[in-house]
């Protein structure tokens, strides 16, 4: 360690992509404080859009041919860096598409107009009286969206948790800002924040043990560092399992899921689609370059440990979700049990691995998105129908949305020329090759499992007789666009997925 | 001509079909199933004019009409499809069966509209799945086809089947899936095991690799679970009598007749073939297994009332022939097993028709219902009879080729296992002709015909009391006077097989005389790929003094 202070060089082509969404989201705030509400709505959607889109064209036109190290270490923008900054780009301008869904309302049908006034209260009847809105949102999710870019390209262990916090801070604001069912709402969002809190904490202790025993903080430097370390493990390692908890809680593994459900059921359901994927995608992408760069040393160690998590996880995930009746629960379940399949990948510790749980999270993202922007459209008694029985014979009564969401659901059980089985088989054949093939047979069981949750849901959709009150909303282009895009990509991605596995293998090279 | 895509093209025009069909507005929703129909006659001309180019003599390489393509080099797959003789007659017997299917099934969705749009597009889908699956010479390919058949499957039972239909689809859905599932850990490990690169997944690739013999067997245990729960043996046969009753027997005739096929195609293309060592390792277990299938199946067949379940206890017990002729691994046994799925598929599909043209008009699955309608529907009597004997094997008729070649190959090598099996021959006697009597004879029963020819029920709802029999062996006894007075009136107008329902058994039955007396085109087919196959696992027919005319292969 030098004395001298040193400036950091900073590649600011690399970073760029970082910099136009937080600048967007920065503009947001400005707009939110000085355009009139009745102008705000279309204003925060453009620039939310142009700025997610900026970002991803920096990302290829510029980012990409500056890989490397930069910031004094602090962020590594690298091939799977990239590509999941990519990823969180593209599911973002989906998911933003759902949040800007207005139906035949004034302001964001997801989304209460006032989520400072307590629910049922005069002042939130004043509050609608004077046509609140809360295009807020717009740039919370853009802060969040920057915040997952930064997660998955953090170079050191401070980066990381400052990461975590970005983007976790905006999504506690917005799970508690539902329109319809708001103490629902409310209760999630404070149970995410107080149980998010204690992982972040539970990170931070883990990062302060492991600076402890190695007195590093940089990726690279600790991978190279802890083989030399001898006579700490008593600190280093509980430090690398305080560090994985924070991590697992964000990817809703066994067992920090709890929250998974609860959550994804109270937050307005566009948000519960945007956490299930980019949360996703940006806490493995983290939990990738945490166990393959950082803690490569300690492979010993931590592999049992996550291979009996993803059983658990997987286990839980499937078991769970075949009791559900709320569909919004339902896929909260169905989205631990996938967090445990891209467990498995990440157990593999192997070049396929990696570029199998890129793809698997690509893939997943694409239908989950679609799966929960779809739920918004099923409604009884103007609020959403999310109970299961309310979708029995919607075949009958609305056959396209039907077909659509069986189609997605045929996905998530992995049935061949969709993206779920090649995601499947990508992400399997790197824990087969690692040797790991008894997780790959526990993982099919629980696969058979989960195929039968699906498959009950399209069989009440098309077996059963419909049922009364349940009504199917004609939704504007916003939601259309983002459905169909994720559609599309489902089976595109099931039957010829050859580019990006191509691109996934030839990211899956960690700088460190 | 020789480069031409025949097998794609066999394979796409029924996909456009189901398109076609899909698509058509609603005014013209009666048309959908002339132009299914025309699709899949379409299919068979072609498929026939591909067959035309199939060398039958040596020296081809083992499969023809090969066409590959890279599809997903990053896993090794590529879209490889070719046929042997083994594959070429399957597919011929699908292309066959679908039509025919198509023509029984005509009535079967009468409410019209989109529908039966949806049916018959997609009995269409499951066409091309069927040709792709037998056709594929890539193991995940193979695979993909394998699973993605079952969707269609699935929803042709749930949405069109009987009141039972979704706990029939659902379970034979899971069933499947688990199959599938623990096959794919054992197709990505086998990839694992090869030469892997752009092309690791050949069937051709894999086949003679050098692998530890736990890895083998484990391998092979992954796929013959999976070939197991479709073929279906016992005990994993549970979910085919459930499927086979609750859906429209056009649906039943392609479950039974060709889809599980693939279980046993399977075992032969890729167990063998693939795990040699390992296939004569597991051979006792697997024989036992088959015996066990071939007189459970068959006795459960005895006491089953509702007749699809009790064809489909047949098909089990007939698998388990099948089968245990293709673990008896002599020359005789195994070519007596391909013709037998071909047999089988005729067999199956007649005895499913005929039923469902009786349910039709007598609108009861189960045997106690009827009584005497021999005299009622005299032809629709007379087909399901030579139905019923070519599931018995009657000399003449085709099953009993296949059957005879595959007892008397199993008794070369495993003689107390063709003793055992032979014992299905007597039941199958018992199950055929126990449910002719008790539906077809006796005396006439005084029926009341709907106006569309069918039986007409009760107000209630119910059937009049026609049959007598309350057991299976008792005899009727049933004096005029017990008929009750509404089921006497007009009996003789329930009217027996009309031209499209006789074109259906005539081309059935033409099918059965032909193999049963002319089966030499078909063995000569089969006969280069058995050779092939029985090199692979390196085994030589026991003891030539048994006078088997074959040469007996050499290693």
């Amino acid at each position: 360690m030098t004395s001298a202070f040193t400036q950091a060089h900073i590649t600011y082509a690399a970073v760029v992509p970082m910099l136009v969404v937080f600048g967007a989201a920065l503009v947001g705030v400005l707009v939110e404080a000085f355009l009139p509400r009745s102008r705000r709505y279309w204003a925060q959607l453009a620039i939310t859009l142009v700025g997610i889109v900026a970002s991803f064209l920096t990302l290829v036109l510029s980012a990409r041919n500056h890989k490397g190290v930069t910031a004094g270490a602090a962020v590594v923008i690298d091939g799977p860096a990239l590509m999941l900054q990519g990823t969180v780009l593209v599911i973002s301008f989906l998911a933003v598409l759902l949040m800007a869904e207005r139906f035949d309302l004034s302001a964001p049908d997801a989304f209460t107009q006032s989520g400072a006034s307590v629910p049922g209260s005069p002042m939130e009847t004043n509050a609608v009286k004077l046509g609140a809105t809360t295009t807020e949102v717009f740039p919370l999710v853009l802060f969040s969206i920057g915040g997952m870019m930064l997660f998955v390209s953090a170079g050191d262990l401070l980066v990381m948790f400052i990461a975590l916090e970005v983007l976790s801070l905006p999504l506690y604001i917005l799970t508690g800002l539902a329109r319809r069912r708001r103490l629902l709402s409310q209760e999630a969002s404070l149970k995410y924040f107080l149980l998010g809190a204690f992982s972040s904490a539970f990170f931070l202790f883990g990062s302060a043990l492991v600076y402890g025993a190695t007195g590093i903080i940089k990726f690279g430097d600790l991978a190279s560092s802890i083989g030399t370390v001898t006579g700490k493990d008593d600190i280093l390692i509980p430090g690398a399992f305080l560090i994985a908890v924070g991590l697992l809680f964000k990817v809703g593994a066994v067992p920090f899921h709890t929250w998974t459900p609860d959550v994804y059921q109270g937050a307005p359901t566009p948000v519960s689609g945007f956490m299930s994927t980019t949360v996703k995608v940006a806490a493995f992408g983290a939990m990738l370059r945490m166990f393959y760069v950082a803690l490569d040393g300690l492979a010993w160690n931590w592999q049992p440990v996550l291979a009996v998590v993803a059983v658990l996880t997987m286990a839980v995930g499937a078991i769970f979700a075949v009791t559900q009746t709320d569909m919004k629960r339902l896929l909260a379940y169905s989205s631990i049990s996938h967090a445990g399949f891209l467990l498995v990948g990440v157990v593999a510790l192997n070049k396929t691995g990696l570029s199998g749980t890129m793809f698997y999270l690509v893939a997943y993202s694409f239908t989950t998105l679609a799966a929960f922007g779809m739920i918004p459209l099923v409604r009884s008694a103007g609020s959403e129908a999310t109970h299961l029985s309310q979708w029995a014979g919607l075949g009958k009564t609305s056959p396209v949305l039907a077909a659509v969401f069986s189609f997605l659901l045929l996905g998530f059980a992995g049935i061949p020329l969709t993206s779920g089985f090649t995601a499947k088989f990508a992400l399997f054949s790197g824990a087969v090759g690692h040797g790991a093939t008894w997780l790959v047979v526990v993982a099919m069981l629980m696969s058979a499992i989960t195929a039968f949750v699906y498959v009950r849901v399209i069989v009440l959709m098309y077996f059963s007789e419909p049922n009364g009150d349940t009504h199917v909303l004609m939704p504007s282009a916003l939601t259309g666009i983002a459905v169909t895009v994720g559609a599309l990509a489902t089976l595109i991605l099931g039957v010829a997925p050859a580019p990006l596995l191509n691109l996934a293998q030839h990211s899956a090279l960690f700088i460190r | 001509m020789s480069n031409f895509p025949w097998l794609t093209t066999i394979g796409v025009i029924p996909l456009v079909g189901a398109g076609v069909v899909w698509a058509l507005p609603k005014a013209s929703a009666r048309g959908s199933r002339v132009v299914a129909l025309v699709f899949s006659l379409i299919t068979l001309v072609v498929g026939i004019v591909a067959a035309t180019q199939f060398k039958t003599g040596g020296g081809h390489g083992q499969f023809q009409l090969t066409e590959t393509h890279s599809w997903i080099p990053q896993f090794g797959v590529s879209y490889a499809l070719g046929v042997d003789g083994m594959a070429l007659t399957l597919i011929l017997m699908s292309l066959v069966l679908v039509p025919i299917s198509l023509l029984a099934a005509w009535n079967d969705v009468p409410e019209g509209g989109r529908r039966e749009q949806t049916y018959f597009a997609l009995l269409l889908v499951l066409e091309t799945f069927m040709i792709g699956v037998f056709a594929a010479t890539d193991v995940f390919l193979f695979y993909v086809f394998f699973e993605a058949m079952l969707i269609p499957v699935y929803f042709l039972i749930g949405l069109y089947g009987g009141p039972r239909r979704q706990y029939a689809a659902v379970k034979f859905l899971l069933f499947s899936l688990f199959g599938g599932l623990i096959m794919l850990v054992a197709v990505i490990a086998l990839y694992q095991q090869g030469p892997g690169g752009d092309h690791g997944f050949l069937v051709t690739t894999l086949t003679g690799l050098h692998m530890s013999t736990t890895t083998e067997r484990l391998l092979f245990v992954g796929f013959f679970i999976a070939f197991a729960i479709k073929a279906p043996m016992w005990p994993v046969h549970t979910w085919l009598p459930d499927a086979a009753s609750e859906s429209k027997p056009a649906v039943a005739v392609l479950l039974v007749g060709v889809l599980d096929k693939v279980g046993t195609f399977g075992m032969i293309r890729f167990c063998l073939q693939l795990f040699p060592e390992a296939s004569r390792w597991a051979t006792p277990v697997v024989i036992i297994l088959a015996i066990i299938s071939i007189v459970y199946a068959a006795i459960a067949a005895v006491g089953q009332n509702d007749m699809m379940r009790l064809i489909a206890y047949t098909s089990v017990s007939h698998f388990g022939l099948i089968v245990l002729g293709i673990f008896a691994l002599t020359q005789t046994s195994v070519i007596g097993s391909q013709l037998y799925m071909i047999n089988h598929g005729i067999t199956t599909a007649a005895l499913f028709l005929f039923v469902g043209f009786l349910i039709a008009r007598g609108k009861s699955k189960n045997i106690t219902d009827y009584g005497g309608w021999q005299r009622t529907t005299p032809i629709l009597a007379g087909v399901f009879l030579v139905a019923g004997l070519s599931a018995l094997s009657l000399p003449g008729l085709n099953s009993f080729v296949s059957e005879f070649l595959v007892l008397i190959g199993t008794f070369q090598r495993y003689p107390v296992a063709a003793g055992f099996a032979v014992t299905a021959v007597v039941l199958a006697a018992l199950y055929i002709l126990l449910m002719y009597k008790n539906v077809f004879t006796g005396p006439k029963q005084e029926l009341v015909a709907a106006p569309d020819g069918t039986l007409a029920l009760g107000e209630d709802g119910t059937r009049p009391r026609t049959g007598i029999t309350t057991t299976l062996f008792d005899e009727p006894e049933i004096a005029k006077d017990d008929v009750p007075p509404e089921a006497r009136v007009r009996g003789s107008a329930i009217q027996d097989l009309n031209l499209r329902e006789r074109l259906v058994a005539g081309l059935l039955i033409a099918f059965m005389l032909v193999l049963g007396f002319f089966p030499k085109p078909a063995l000569d087919l089969l006969r280069p790929a058995v050779d092939a196959t029985l090199q692979h696992v390196h085994v030589h027919d026991p003891a030539p003094h048994a006078g088997v005319t074959t040469e007996g292969s050499s290693k």
